[in-house]
C-alpha cells in the first residue's frame, strides 16, 4: 500500500516541471471559450492574418476617406486633364537625397495636331510632400468641419494616381469609391443575412411541405445565371431615382440572389440540431422554444453563418462593380469602383490612359482579402479540425 | 433509371415554365415602355409627335394589351412554333436577330466549360497528390487570384496587354477582312484565333474553384481504407489512383457541373460587351437599356434554359457515374 503510494509519488516527482506545465497548458485549452479557440486556430492561418490586415487598412480608408485623400473627389484641376500619375522623387537633379519625397511641377498640354496630351515635368519646380496640410474643406462624418488632409503639397498639385477626363484626382476618387463599394457589401450582407436566416429558418423549423417548396425555390434561384438576371433587374430601376435610392435598391437586388447558400446552411443545421441530445435535454428541462433557438441552437452554428457571410462578400463586390462597369448599376455622381472603371471600358481609354484602370487593384485586394479571411474563419470554426 | 430520367425531365419542364413567367414579369417591371422610348427618340431628332401617335405606336407594337395576355401569346408562340416574338428595336423576328450570334454564345460557353474541366481535374489531382509542394502552392495562389479577378477585368487586362505588347486588337471574333465573309477554312482558323481569349476569361474563375474542390475531396479520399486495401493488393499506383479515389472524388465535380455552366453563361454577356464579340451579349445589354422586352426576355430565357438544360445533363452524368444516386432515386 505504502509501496504503491511511493511508486506513484516517484512517478510524478521524476518530471514535476513538465507535468505542471502540461496541465497548465491543458487547463488553459480546456477552459478556453469557443471564441478563444477559434482565435487561436485563426492565428495559425497566415494568409488569413494577411487578409485581416488588408481589411483593417480598408476600414481606415472607409472611415477617414475625406482625411486621407489629398483632394475633394469632385475638385477639377483644369491644368491637368487626363494627367498621368506623378512620380514621387527622393533624389533631385543635383543628386542630393531628400528624406521628404517631392514631386516636380507638371504641365499637360493638348497637342493641337495629334489631339493628345503631352506631359512635361518641370524640374525647376519641386513640391515637397507635406503632412497634415490645409486643402479642400470637408466635414468629417458630417459633423467635424475641417480642411486638414493627411498629405498634399503647397502651391502645386499632387496626383499620385493621375487624373480623369475632368482633371479630378484619381487617388481621392478611389478612396471614396472604396467607401461606397465596401458599404454596399456590408449592407448587402445584412440583407442576405436576414433573408437567409428567415427563409432557411422557416424551412428548417416547419419541415415537411414548406421545406420541400423552399428547397425547390432555392434550386430554382441557383439555376438562373445571376449576372444576366441582375442586369435585367438593375435595368428596371427608374432612371430618375435619387442616387441613394438606386444605391439601396442595387444592394437589395444583390441580396435577392445571394441568400440561397445561407438559407441552405441554416436549414440543414436546424434540421440536424432538432434531434441533438443537448436540445432534447433543454426541452426536457422546460426551456421555451425561443430560448432553445437563441441560447442553444444559434450559438452552435453561428460560426458557419459568419463563414457564409464572409464568402458572400466578394460576390457582392464583384457583382456591384460589374453592374456599374457596364452602366446598369450605380451612376455618377456616385463614386464606386465600378463607376470609376466604367471610364476605362474601351480599348482607346486603356491604351492612352492606362492609369484610369488602377482602381482595379483595390477591387482585387479587397476580394482576395475577404477570401483569405473567409478561409481562415472556416478552418478555425470547424470543430472537427485537428 | 428510366423513372429517374422521367422525373428529372418533368422537373426541368416545370422549371422552364416558371422561369418564363418570372422573366416576363421582370422585363415588365421598368416604368414606361418601348413606345414611350420610341416617341422620345423621335422627339429628340425633331419630329413632332402627338399623344395620339403614342397610343398608335403602342397599339402597333401590341403593347396596349394587358401583360398576362401578352405573356400567354409569347409563350404559346415559343412552344408551338419556336417563334420568340418581334424585336421592337430591329423590327425583325427575335430569332432572326439572334440567329448566328446565339451559336457563338453556345460555342463560347461550351469551349469554356471544356477548358475549365480539362484544366481543373488534372491540376486538382496533381495538387492533392503533391500536397504542400511548390506546384501545389503555385496553383493555390493562382486559383485565389483567378477567383478574385472579375471576368470583365481579366478581359480588360488581356486587351491592354494585347494592345501594348503585341500591338494588335484581339477584340471581336473575326479579323476585319473575315467579318462578313462566308464561312471558309481561313475564316474558321481566324475564328479560332480570336476564340481563345474569351474562352480563357470565361473559364478561369470556375477552374480555380473546381481545382480546390477536386484537391479537397481527393485529399479526403486518398487516405481511406479501401485505397490501402487496393495498394496492399498490389495495384500499380497510377491505376489505383484513377480507378478508386479519383472516381469517387469526381462526384462533387460532376454534380456541380450545372452550376459551372451557369457561372460561365452568367459572365458571358459582360465579357462579350468588353471584347465587342458579335454574340448575344451586346444585344442583351441594348435590349435591356431600350426596354425591348421580347428581345431581352427571349435572351434571358435562353440563357437560363441553357443552364437548366446543363443541370439536367449533369444530373444524368452523375447518375451514370454513381450507382448510389440511381438507386436512391428509385426508392
Amino acid at each position: 500500500m505504502a509501496d504503491l503510494g511511493g511508486l506513484s509519488g516517484t512517478g510524478t516527482a521524476s518530471q514535476p516541471g513538465l507535468r505542471g506545465l502540461q496541465t497548465e497548458k491543458e487547463l488553459k485549452y480546456y477552459t478556453a471559450t469557443q471564441a478563444q479557440l477559434i482565435w487561436w486556430r485563426f492565428k495559425k492561418h497566415r494568409l488569413a492574418l494577411l487578409g485581416t490586415s488588408i481589411l483593417a487598412i480598408f476600414l481606415i480608408i472607409v472611415l477617414f476617406a475625406n482625411f486621407i485623400s489629398p483632394m475633394d473627389p469632385f475638385t477639377r484641376n483644369s491644368n491637368y486633364i487626363f494627367g498621368p500619375p506623378q512620380k514621387l522623387h527622393f533624389i533631385d537633379e543635383e543628386g542630393t537625397f531628400h528624406l521628404r519625397p517631392f514631386v516636380y511641377g507638371v504641365t499637360n498640354e493638348l497637342d493641337p495636331e495629334t489631339f493628345q496630351f503631352n506631359t512635361v515635368e518641370d524640374t525647376s519646380q519641386a513640391y515637397p510632400v507635406q503632412f497634415f496640410i490645409k486643402g479642400d474643406p470637408y466635414k468629417l462624418w458630417g459633423i467635424i468641419r475641417t480642411d486638414i488632409h493627411l498629405f498634399g503639397v503647397e502651391d502645386g498639385f499632387l496626383h499620385l494616381l493621375g487624373t480623369d477626363k475632368l482633371g479630378r484626382d484619381l487617388l481621392s476618387r478611389a478612396f471614396f469609391a472604396t467607401r461606397t463599394s465596401l458599404t454596399i457589401g456590408v449592407i448587402g450582407m445584412l440583407f442576405t443575412f436576414f433573408l437567409g436566416l428567415i427563409i432557411g429558418g422557416i424551412s428548417g423549423f416547419f419541415g415537411g411541405r414548406v421545406d420541400d417548396i423552399t428547397q425547390r425555390l432555392i434550386e430554382f434561384t441557383r439555376s438562373i445565371p445571376d449576372l444576366p438576371l441582375l442586369m435585367a433587374l438593375a435595368a428596371s430601376l427608374p432612371k430618375e431615382w435619387s442616387p441613394l435610392r438606386v444605391y439601396f435598391s442595387i444592394t437589395f437586388i444583390l441580396a435577392l440572389l445571394g441568400w440561397t447558400n445561407l438559407a441552405r446552411r441554416v436549414r440543414s443545421k436546424l434540421l440536424s440540431l432538432r434531434e441533438a441530445d443537448f436540445i432534447i435535454a433543454a426541452k426536457i428541462a422546460g426551456s421555451s422554444d425561443a430560448r432553445i433557438i437563441m441560447r442553444h441552437m444559434l450559438p452552435s452554428f453561428m460560426s458557419y453563418i459568419i463563414v457564409d457571410l464572409s464568402i458572400s462578400f466578394p460576390y457582392m463586390i464583384i457583382a456591384e462593380t460589374s453592374l456599374s462597369f457596364i452602366g446598369l448599376g450605380l451612376r455618377p455622381p456616385v463614386i464606386s469602383w465600378g463607376v470609376l472603371l466604367n471610364e476605362s471600358q474601351n480599348i482607346k481609354a486603356i491604351s492612352q490612359h492606362p492609369w484610369l484602370f488602377s482602381p482595379v487593384v483595390f477591387v482585387i485586394l479587397a476580394v482576395l482579402a475577404f477570401n483569405f479571411v473567409g478561409d481562415g474563419i472556416r478552418d478555425a470554426a470547424d470543430p472537427y479540425a485537428t | 433509371m428510366r423513372a429517374f430520367l422521367l422525373r428529372r425531365f418533368l422537373i426541368m419542364i416545370g422549371m422552364l415554365a416558371l422561369l418564363s413567367l418570372i422573366v416576363f414579369i421582370i422585363l415588365e417591371l421598368p416604368p414606361g415602355d418601348f413606345a414611350e422610348r420610341h416617341v422620345y427618340q423621335l422627339k429628340s431628332i425633331g419630329i413632332f409627335v402627338t399623344e395620339e401617335d403614342l397610343l398608335n405606336y403602342r397599339h402597333q407594337f401590341g403593347l396596349d394589351r394587358p401583360w398576362p395576355e401578352r405573356y400567354l401569346r409569347w409563350i404559346t408562340n415559343i412552344v408551338t412554333r419556336g417563334n420568340f416574338g418581334l424585336s421592337l428595336i430591329y423590327r425583325k423576328p427575335v430569332t432572326d436577330v439572334i440567329g448566328e450570334r446565339l451559336g457563338f454564345t453556345a460555342i463560347l460557353a461550351i469551349s469554356a466549360v471544356i477548358l475549365l474541366y480539362g484544366l481543373a481535374i488534372p491540376i486538382g489531382i496533381y495538387s492533392a497528390i503533391h500536397q504542400y509542394s511548390i506546384g501545389d502552392y503555385t496553383f493555390t495562389i493562382l486559383g485565389y487570384v483567378g477567383i478574385a479577378i472579375p471576368n470583365f477585368m481579366l478581359a480588360l487586362v488581356l486587351l491592354y496587354i494585347s494592345v501594348t505588347v503585341f500591338g494588335t486588337n484581339v477584340g471581336g471574333l473575326f479579323s476585319p477582312e473575315y467579318l462578313d465573309a462566308p464561312w471558309s477554312w481561313a475564316r474558321l482558323i481566324d475564328f479560332l484565333k480570336h476564340l481563345w481569349i474569351p474562352t480563357i476569361i470565361l473559364g478561369t474563375s470556375g477552374t480555380a474553384f473546381q481545382i480546390r474542390t477536386m484537391r479537397a475531396t481527393l485529399l479526403d479520399e486518398k487516405n481511406k481504407l479501401y485505397v490501402t486495401v487496393a495498394r496492399a493488393k498490389g495495384l500499380p499506383e497510377g491505376r489505383l489512383l484513377m480507378k478508386y479515389p479519383v472516381r469517387v472524388a469526381l462526384n462533387p465535380i460532376v454534380s456541380t457541373m450545372g452550376w459551372e455552366l451557369t457561372r460561365v453563361i452568367s459572365g458571358a454577356p459582360i465579357v462579350a460587351f468588353v471584347l465587342a464579340l458579335p454574340d448575344t451579349g451586346p444585344l442583351f445589354l441594348r435590349a435591356l437599356l431600350d426596354e425591348d422586352i421580347y428581345l431581352g426576355g427571349s435572351l434571358l430565357m435562353i440563357y437560363s434554359a441553357l443552364t437548366i438544360f446543363g443541370t439536367f445533363l449533369s444530373d444524368i452524368m452523375l447518375a451514370l457515374l454513381d450507382p448510389r444516386i440511381r438507386q436512391g432515386e428509385k426508392v
